[in-house]
């Protein structure tokens, strides 16, 4: 395939690179960095063992409660306060407690006619024959939309939180020496975990795309298939190491793999947002309750959902173990 | 059945209490584990077996492998293996 001539200057590739993250669009309008000038030698870290300070020192130092009689006070006040504060609260929800309406009883607020609506006219109207799924993708599909999103914002503040910069070469060492740390206490090629998981994996990837792709008719959907296939990816790297797998599933992937899907399903339902929560037909046809290829947009939304959260749960782990992916 | 749906309640409830009374970290996420795949059990039981699923694969599955990385980072396991060499 030859690319055009003018392919470097194009929208997409400008697009290409952005999800990539080759190019980040506030480099060099923003000041990021701190600078070098200001680095202090009293914050150097520590070596191995040595303690970071000397905490019993500092808080004698800081709460210098033999002579600061003021404090002495406010600790006390500080205390009673905080047990007051907790017992309030407590009293205060038990005491709404009594005032929720029974439990199982017919006449409660959630037994109104949406319920039954659902269940009367739902297969109908949405063509799911799990109704769980038509009322959660089809009804209240933007509710699921904030769901995914939640899941891809914490994906990000782990990112933001445990991610270990590597631009300079100190942190380069650190981070290499991280990962030796690692690698050190865990099995490193474990013959029986490398025999079970080649069983185990596939099998759990099969059940976690069958319950991706039946989510409208059996059981499950795209949150609980998308887990299934996050925890065997999960599996995977634990039995094979992060060279396997790196293979298939970079950082790259998860930001093509998220960006994607969250924009389709964007695409597909925020206009509730704007029309009130009310539906607008999609204009594909239903197609016959219980065949895989029915319900309109729900396979797809189900899909990408299931997509999200599978890349979600992998990069929580992947975070969490070295920092990046 | 009756007697069954009883026997996975006082399960739940003797996880939750030797979660909060045991020692070790590494000891109580199992622990939790367990509460998790119990709670699925419970949700087939009271006909959802969409949470059931999900249950089973966040609850015992995802989020106690998180806990166990955790540890790993804060440095608690390591220090327990150390312990058993030693002793």
């Amino acid at each position: 395939m030859r690319l055009r001539d003018d392919y470097e200057e194009s929208r997409w590739h400008r697009l290409e690179k952005w999800v990539d993250g080759d190019i980040d669009p506030l480099e060099g309008r923003m000041e990021i960095k701190p600078p070098d000038g200001e680095k202090d030698e009293n914050t150097k870290l520590p070596e191995d063992g040595e303690p970071f300070f000397d905490e019993e020192k500092i808080n004698s130092v800081v709460y210098d409660t033999a002579h600061n009689k003021e404090l002495k006070l406010f600790r006390i006040i500080y205390r009673l306060a905080s047990v007051l504060l907790c017992v309030t609260l407590i009293g205060v929800l038990l005491w709404t407690v009594v005032y929720l309406p029974e439990f199982g009883s017919p006449d409660n607020p959630i037994n109104n006619e949406v319920s039954a609506r659902y269940i009367e006219k739902g297969v109908e109207e949405t063509g799911a024959t799990n109704f769980v799924t038509g009322m959660i993708l089809d009804y209240r599909a933007f509710d699921t939309f904030g769901e995914s999103c939640v899941l891809f914002i914490a994906a990000t503040c782990v990112l933001v939180l445990m991610r270990l910069d590597n631009s300079s070469s100190k942190e380069k060492m650190k981070k290499k020496k991280e990962e030796e740390n690692d690698r050190l206490y865990e099995p490193k090629n474990d013959l029986i975990l490398q025999k079970v998981s080649c069983v185990l994996v596939p099998l759990i990837f099969i059940f976690g795309i069958y319950i991706i792709l039946n989510g409208h008719l059996s059981p499950g959907g795209g949150f609980s298939g998308g887990a299934v296939i996050g925890s065997g990816l999960i599996l995977y790297l634990n039995a094979f190491g992060f060279k396997k797998t790196e293979r298939f599933f970079t950082e790259k992937t998860f930001r093509r793999i998220t960006l994607a899907a969250l924009t389709f399903y964007c695409l597909a339902k925020s206009y509730s947002f704007f029309t009130g929560a009310n539906h607008m037909e999609s204009g594909i046809p239903l197609g016959t309750p219980g065949a895989i290829l029915s319900s309109g947009l729900i396979l797809p939304l189900n899909i990408c959902v299931g997509l999200v959260v599978a890349c979600t749960m992998y990069a929580f782990y992947t975070l969490f173990r070295k920092g990046g992916m | 059945m009756r007697i069954f749906e009883f026997c996975l309640l006082a399960g739940l409830i003797v996880c939750a209490l030797s979660v909060s009374f045991t020692k070790k970290l590494l000891t109580s996420i199992i622990i939790y584990m367990s509460y998790s795949s119990i709670m699925a059990v419970i949700w087939v039981i009271l006909q959802s077996p969409d949470l059931a699923v999900t249950e089973a694969a966040v609850g015992a599955g995802v989020t106690s492998i998180l806990f166990f990385v955790t540890l790993k980072k804060i440095r608690a396991i390591r220090e327990e293996k150390q312990d058993e060499t030693e002793g």
